[in-house]
């Protein structure tokens, strides 16, 4: 038998839709936010939180008592499923070292995107050290630039040195399809890994 | 030197927290608001009083809930943003250009006067159920 979630006052009250959300990291121009351009419905929005620097990791200056904020942006966008399903993705601005402060930005993610570029891997390291630590299902998707040269996905693999589980994919994160198919592979790695995981982790 | 130091010279650190009234947290119980939780108001879906604003209430009474200082024009503003449909956090940060840490301490207040409701999105921890995840594959594909 099958129970409604029971909702508090009144009965007209439309159902309320269940939002998901999807990362989409990365090094600096490596396409993040024109991942989530080309697949939302609206033009990507910004959003920002302003982090006391008390705590982030960078040297402190002795005697200087003033106490200030670094600004963390977000470029986000959406796709409705349906009425009843909303998934947001948010893009982090590479050029902000610090996004990953923001942690409760992936707390109660269903998955990232972690966007590579060939001729700046390393780019890619940080986000991926801090979705397996946190055990968020990532998808690493290479965004094939017209001037970078192509390589296996299994020759990145190795280079980023990836457990066999995780998706390897190429991709144009200027192509809608494209697009849409990296985050098909989240949503999927995020279903295998549910699969697996004992229902008590 | 202090004469320097005047409204927007003093920098942009405090300024959007002055409409808060300096709160970087919400008296709001639970209130810990994610970037997709999503604001509903109360009167979303009746219709509007006539005469009344974009927020539903009638201006005498949108003018009493500013004369008594507890609320500033802002909060009215998120009102009428999610008397049409709802939207989440992040959506009302962006369309007010406001920080997030602004917009949920506002948007804490306007639950507490039950101008709002707020939607708890899935936690992590029950996140996977997998009809919802085949839906939203299901959905991808026909974009």
């Amino acid at each position: 038998m099958v129970f409604g979630r029971s909702k508090r006052g009144g009965t007209t009250a439309p159902a309320e839709p269940v939002t998901l959300k999807i990362l989409v990291a990365g090094g600096f121009g490596v396409g993040k936010t024109t991942l989530v351009g080309s697949v939302s419905e609206i033009k990507p929005l910004r959003t920002e939180e302003l982090l006391t620097e008390a705590s982030l990791p960078v040297d402190s200056l002795k005697g200087v008592e003033a106490k200030s904020t670094t600004t963390v942006a977000m470029d986000f966008g959406r796709i409705t499923i349906n009425d009843g399903l909303v998934l947001y993705l948010f893009g982090t601005p590479g050029q902000d070292r610090f996004w990953f402060l923001w942690d409760e930005l992936a707390t109660g993610a269903l998955g990232a995107v972690v966007l590579a570029d060939t001729r700046r891997l390393e780019n890619s390291f940080a986000a991926i050290d801090y979705f397996e630590r946190r055990g968020i299902p990532f998808t690493v998707a290479v965004n094939c630039f017209d001037d970078a040269e192509r390589y296996p996905a299994e020759t990145i693999r190795e280079a980023l040195d990836l457990d066999g589980a995780i998706p390897v994919m190429l991709c144009d994160a200027r192509v809608r399809e494209s697009a849409r198919d990296v985050l098909i592979s989240v949503v999927e790695h995020a279903m295998r890994n549910a699969a697996r995981a004992p229902a008590d982790m | 030197m202090t004469d320097r130091w005047f409204d927007e010279a003093a920098g942009p650190v405090v300024r959007p927290y002055a409409m808060t009234r300096g709160r970087t947290r919400s008296g709001a119980k639970d209130a810990q608001l994610d970037l997709i939780a999503l604001v509903i108001a109360e009167k979303a879906g009746e219709p509007e009083p006539d005469g009344a604003t974009g927020s539903g209430l009638l201006p005498e009474e949108e003018d009493k809930l500013l004369a008594d200082h507890s609320l500033v024009p802002e909060h009215l503003d998120i009102v009428a943003l999610c008397r049409s449909a709802p939207l989440s956090v992040a959506e009302v940060a962006a369309e007010l250009d406001l920080p997030v840490g602004v917009v949920r301490v506002l948007i804490g207040d306007l639950v507490e006067a039950e101008l709002v409701r707020v939607t708890r999105p899935v936690p992590p921890a029950e996140l996977p159920d997998e009809s919802i995840l085949r839906e939203v594959i299901n959905g991808l594909r026909a974009l």
